[in-house]
């Protein structure tokens, strides 16, 4: 039953991406080459509105789905791994125009030539998997 | 009237409120926005989980993403296919110049002609495309999961959070994307 719920939620995040224009592979062309506000507005907005959301449920107590209070489990900072593995995001990120979310979306809009971009972003996930213990963290 | 509301893009500001929207309702409902993890899912969902740990599907832990996923794919057909805004994105000329020089036309090369995906430049039948779009793929795949996380985990909910790793990983995020754009892309395309 829960199911429903994430199926719902996840429903508004498609309209959602293809509204926004987010999932556009020539929009982040666009956003790196700074010649257009509006993937700044869109990820500025989320972060300013997401950020008073969060911090107002932090400070409230609220509790959420299960009794738990809203945290979060901070990554241990590694300065060379951020970057580096960040980088190595962006690379893909620019080059195949979408980032993981808008890549499923994109699949729903009809451009299905995205499951090919999907399959080497699951291998590149599994490469990841099998390697990561010889990888600075 | 209401065709007015239905089917054109949203104002910036709308999208980036729905966003933060969408953190609220998974943040409520006990889970963290990230979709790059399911990548991963997907490893151990064919078995990768025999062999490595680090894959394994975890049903009480994991399932509610393939949900949130298949409501995503959803959620396009319904704002793309069913409720299409009949204009193409209104890219920056310069930008449209600029992806003249690479060898796509814009918005032609678009064959649903929303401005979304260059899928007549990425054709089925085009070896090229089949390289570009695996590698990208892997760059994305392998980074995002070294990274512990892509756009939605990091730049958002992890901004959100105030996180001084997301803050680091997203700088990597241009960095990359800087490089790609600027110096790769003209030799690459």
């Amino acid at each position: 039953m829960k199911g429903i719920i994430f199926f719902l939620i996840g429903i508004f995040f498609g309209i959602t991406m293809t509204k926004s224009e987010a999932l556009s592979w020539f929009r982040i062309y666009e956003m790196f080459r700074f010649e257009s506000f509006h993937m700044y507005g869109i990820i500025g907005t989320a972060v300013v509105i997401g950020a008073i959301i969060m911090t107002l449920l932090k400070i409230f107590k609220v509790k959420v789905a299960g009794g738990g209070l809203v945290t979060y489990t901070p990554l241990p900072l590694n300065i060379k791994r951020h970057l580096i593995s960040g980088t190595i995001f962006g690379l893909g990120w620019a080059l195949v125009g979408a980032c993981p979310g808008p890549m499923f979306v994109l699949a729903g809009n009809g451009y299905f030539f995205i499951v090919v971009v999907i399959a080497g972003a699951v291998f590149g996930t599994y490469s990841y998997g099998m390697i990561k213990d010889k990888l600075p963290h | 009237m209401l065709d007015d509301l239905i089917y054109p893009s949203w104002h910036w500001s709308i999208s980036g409120l729905a966003i933060a929207f969408i953190l609220f309702l998974l943040t409520m409902a006990g889970r963290s926005f990230g979709v790059s993890t399911t990548f991963k899912n997907i490893c151990g969902l064919v078995g990768a989980g025999k062999k490595n740990e680090f894959f394994k599907f975890n049903y009480k832990e994991d399932s509610w993403r393939l949900f949130f996923i298949g409501g995503a794919i959803v959620g396009g057909f319904i704002a793309g296919v069913l409720f299409p805004n009949p204009y193409a994105v209104s890219l920056d000329s310069d930008t449209i110049f600029a992806l003249e020089k690479l060898g796509i036309v814009y918005p032609t090369d678009d064959s649903l002609g929303h401005g979304f995906f260059p899928d007549n430049y990425f054709r089925w039948d085009s070896l090229k495309a089949w390289i570009i779009a695996l590698a990208g793929g892997f760059l994305v795949g392998f980074g995002s999961r070294y990274a512990d996380g892509c756009t939605s985990g990091h730049a958002i909910t992890g901004l959100s959070h105030f996180q001084l790793p997301s803050l680091l990983t997203v700088i990597g995020f241009f960095i990359g994307g800087l490089v790609m754009t600027h110096f790769l892309m003209p030799f690459i395309l």
